[in-house]
């Protein structure tokens, strides 16, 4: 028979749960920051951020991420600048345009490019994207930034259409009818009303791909190349962070080494952005949700 | 042409726009399953399912992947599951709306976007090295865990949500305590939704890599696991590894792999979105 | 023989919303430059009514319409009538005030940027008009870059009206355009409307009839899908025809 006792032992096992929660947190935040922070009493900060080369696995050790910096950032920008324009224009589509018969029916099949494992999507960056390229780019080389940019492209659009699509519907009808009335065309409403007054939640959805991109893995891992190097150009083998870390890994690195603790730097690196974008979207949506209240 | 004219033209250029774009993301995806299809459906039959990797292409099989895969699969899930319902239970029906409470829900949106290979590191340092499993299955399974918690506990805080006030009311009125509430009537009611969330981070699990690599799940692992500290590798490893290899015909098995990879994570997305459409007919009140 | 004068008329006009029969058979005429009030209980069909002119409820999944609407003897429902032209000619303002959430300046300018018009000057000149003829000016001269959404309720809604004068449409049609205002607003857009009826023909949909019998010259009054009574406003009100149009004049329903 339930008893007091019997209900408070229950919450607490409940709250215990949810506080492995915070655990992870702590425990992620307290994981790098003590390799990093032991890394750094090996090297300099100001090497870390301004050396222009990254190359602790070879003899002659340099330790400037900004080559990994760089490596992922341009994957990233060639990501977003395939999700960005298909993503938007599909949402304001199907918000705007599309019949419901066919916005029911496409949704769903959407999201299936989000499910796809991203080893698989890395296979056809590989196997398949880059060929193509070559046949009009002739000096593109087997592994660059360009390919595996464009299937990662491919891989968000899912993530910027629905966050999209969510914003464009939660702006009142009204003012689509009031748009209407004037005598605008679905075109115009489209863009000089729909679009600037869901611009909050459509920024969101470009900060979070944004950061979706910045920390995939496989896809570059596989496709973009082992060579960490600072260039903007997209035609020729890179390393992101995220490779880095998975090369590191593979290989024998003993534990405890400097080489070990890079990785745990790159790591560090990584979560600051990816946290900073994650909270930058979050405080824009607590911002803009009463706006319309 | 009159202004009118030419916004009607725009109109209608957008519009086809908008189907070319849709469809041009369809379209590639059902390029890339073919290429794959092409490449490795050959190379499916009985042998290939049960050999172990191997240096030369022809024999190598995926025995070990999958078996690694479903042994993660089960330990995942099974320290996922009742830790993330549990919580979602909590944040739902105890945590009220104080400080804490929010704190909680900002810190598990966080923890939704930290980047999968980063939950690999933590389960490095954590799992592997401090609490001594090594390089073994229930490592692995670990950190997958924390990392598709968020998923679950979502889903779960969105299935009991859907629950109305008026059951739990009758339920308090015949005098039931709170915990007999939920497990009588909150959670039986909100199962569906529960396992459909369940099985769609289960899908995502068995596709993860990343941070089962830095965990140190081998690419070459003769054997299958026999228990959970057993070293181990996974489906997507096994791909990741022949991907890496110049030669045609680890290319070809890895098509192979992908195909089963791909059938499986279809199939268990399949039972969710049917699971998620059956629960929601059902819930009529 | 008098040339058919009329800028608005409906012939046995039908309206379905899948199996309901929202409007029965209704056949009226507008006349120019007047202000004629639909009147009648809720859901009576007279919203409805009105957006059948500037083919608003097109938008509506269910709705179904037999019957001509003409305007100046066109038929607004032909196949080839484009719909964006139509409502340059028929401006509506909605119930709840709608502004864009832009700038007052750009809320009014709105729909002459879509036409594709580029002169700054002529847009800065009909801008300032139409706020003089929404008597909404002067309250906001001084700042046309503030935020409309930063307006009083009242305010917004002249805003909305001066937006709709500033394509110079010939018809105004508007939907219970002062239910959502206080009393002080509600007279001021009063008194609008009876400047405006010089120069544009308005159509009313209220439900309040003291506010009809105020503004109007003519009344159509509509029960349960039909049009009941149509005539001179004070022939309505003082000496209605039909029992029913008295007894909601009256306030014994409704």
């Amino acid at each position: 028979m339930s008893n007091k006792n019997t209900e408070k032992i229950i919450e607490w096992l409940l709250r215990l749960s949810a506080f492995v929660t915070v655990l992870t947190t702590i425990g992620i935040i307290w994981v790098l920051l003590s390799e990093s922070v032991s890394f750094f009493q090996e090297v300099s900060i100001i090497e870390f951020l301004t050396d222009t080369q990254w190359t602790p696995l070879y003899k002659d050790k340099h330790f400037g991420i900004m080559p990994l910096v760089s490596g992922t950032l341009l994957t990233t920008f060639i990501a977003i600048s395939v999700a960005l324009p298909l993503g938007l224009v599909i949402a304001i589509y199907l918000s705007e345009y599309a019949p419901k018969k066919f916005r029911k029916t496409v949704k769903p099949l959407l999201e299936i490019l989000a499910a796809v494992p991203t080893v698989v999507y890395g296979f056809f960056a590989l196997m398949v994207v880059t060929p193509f390229l070559q046949t009009i780019i002739p000096n593109l080389s087997g592994f660059n930034a360009l390919s595996a940019g464009i299937v990662m492209g491919i891989m968000i659009i899912p993530f910027v259409t629905s966050f999209s699509e969510d914003a464009l519907q939660a702006v009142p009808k009204s003012l689509k009818h009031g748009a209407f009335a004037l005598g605008s065309t679905r075109l115009q409403t489209s863009f000089r009303v729909m679009v600037p007054a869901a611009s909050s939640g459509i920024v969101v959805s470009v900060i979070l791909a944004f950061s979706r991109a910045i920390g995939e893995t496989m896809i570059v891992a596989i496709a973009a190349g082992q060579q960490p190097r600072l260039t903007a150009n997209p035609l020729v083998p890179i390393e992101t962070i995220t490779t880095y870390i998975v090369q590191v890994s593979l290989g024998d690195v003993p534990h405890g080494s400097l080489e070990y603790k890079t990785i745990f730097a790159a790591g560090m690196t990584l979560f600051v952005f990816t946290f900073i974008l994650n909270n930058i979207s979050f405080w824009i949506r607590k911002k803009f949700r009463e706006k319309y209240d | 042409m009159t202004n009118s004219r030419k916004n009607r033209l725009k109109d209608m250029g957008f519009e086809y726009l908008g189907v070319a774009c849709t469809l041009f993301g369809l379209v590639v995806l059902a390029i890339f399953i073919g290429d794959i299809l092409a490449d490795g459906f050959s190379r499916i039959d009985w042998d290939f399912l049960k050999s172990l990797p191997s240096r030369k292409p022809e024999k190598a099989g995926i025995f070990t992947a999958w078996t690694g895969s479903l042994w993660i699969l089960v330990f995942t899930t099974i320290i996922a599951f009742p830790l993330a319902v549990s919580a979602g239970i909590y944040l739902e029906e105890y945590g009220g709306n104080g400080r804490w409470s929010s704190l909680l829900e900002i810190n598990i949106s966080n923890l939704a976007g930290v980047p999968s290979i980063i939950y690999g590191l933590l389960g490095l340092e954590i799992f592997v090295r401090i609490f001594k499993m090594g390089n073994s299955v229930l490592a692995g399974a670990f950190a997958l865990a924390l990392l598709i918690l968020p998923i679950i506990i979502v889903a779960t805080r969105e299935a009991i949500r859907t629950v109305p006030p008026s059951i739990r009311a009758a339920s308090y009125a015949l005098g039931a305590t709170k915990w007999q509430t939920i497990w009588n009537h909150v959670l039986p009611a909100s199962m569906g939704g529960i396992f459909t969330g369940v099985i769609l981070a289960i899908s995502r699990a068995v596709g993860e890599t990343a941070p089962l690599i830095i965990v140190g799940a081998l690419a070459y692992v003769p054997f299958a696991p026999s228990s959970p500290m057993d070293e181990f590798t996974v489906m997507p490893i096994q791909i990741f590894n022949w991907v890496s290899r110049p030669q045609h015909g680890f290319t070809v098995n890895a098509a192979a792999a992908i195909i089963i990879l791909l059938l499986i994570t279809f199939v268990m997305n399949g039972i969710a979105v049917y699971l998620r459409n059956k629960w929601q007919k059902k819930i009529n009140w | 023989m008098k040339m058919d004068n009329h800028i608005l008329e409906s012939k046995s006009v039908n309206v379905y919303y899948d199996d309901m029969h929202a409007l029965k058979n209704i056949s009226m005429k507008v006349e120019p430059n007047s202000v004629t009030a639909l009147i009648g209980p809720s859901g009576c069909g007279k919203s409805t009514f009105l957006r059948v002119f500037n083919r608003m409820n097109d938008y509506i999944e269910a709705f179904r319409m037999d019957g001509e609407v003409l305007m100046e003897g066109k038929n607004i429902y032909h196949k080839k009538m484009q719909v964006d032209e139509l409502r340059k000619s028929i401006g509506m303002v909605f119930q709840k005030p709608n502004p864009f959430p832009k700038s007052i300046f750009e809320n009014v300018a709105y729909g002459l940027k879509i036409q594709g018009i580029k002169d700054k000057e002529f847009i800065q000149n009909r801008v300032e008009k139409s706020l003089q003829q929404a008597a909404l000016w002067d309250e906001v001269k001084s700042d046309l870059n503030k935020s409309a959404l930063a307006l009083s309720g009242g305010q917004q809604q002249r805003l909305c009206i001066a937006r709709a004068l500033a394509v110079e449409p010939r018809v105004l049609l508007m939907d219970e355009p002062t239910s959502a205002l206080d009393p002080i607003s509600t007279a001021k857009v009063e008194e609008l409307i009876n400047e405006l009826k010089q120069n544009y023909t308005i159509v009313i949909v209220t439900h309040n009839m003291q506010q009809a019998s105020r503004l109007s010259d003519y009344t159509a009054f509509f029960y349960m899908g039909d049009l009941i009574e149509f005539g001179k406003t004070e022939e309505i009100f003082r000496n209605p025809k039909l029992e029913r149009t008295q007894n909601y004049i009256t306030g014994r329903f409704g």
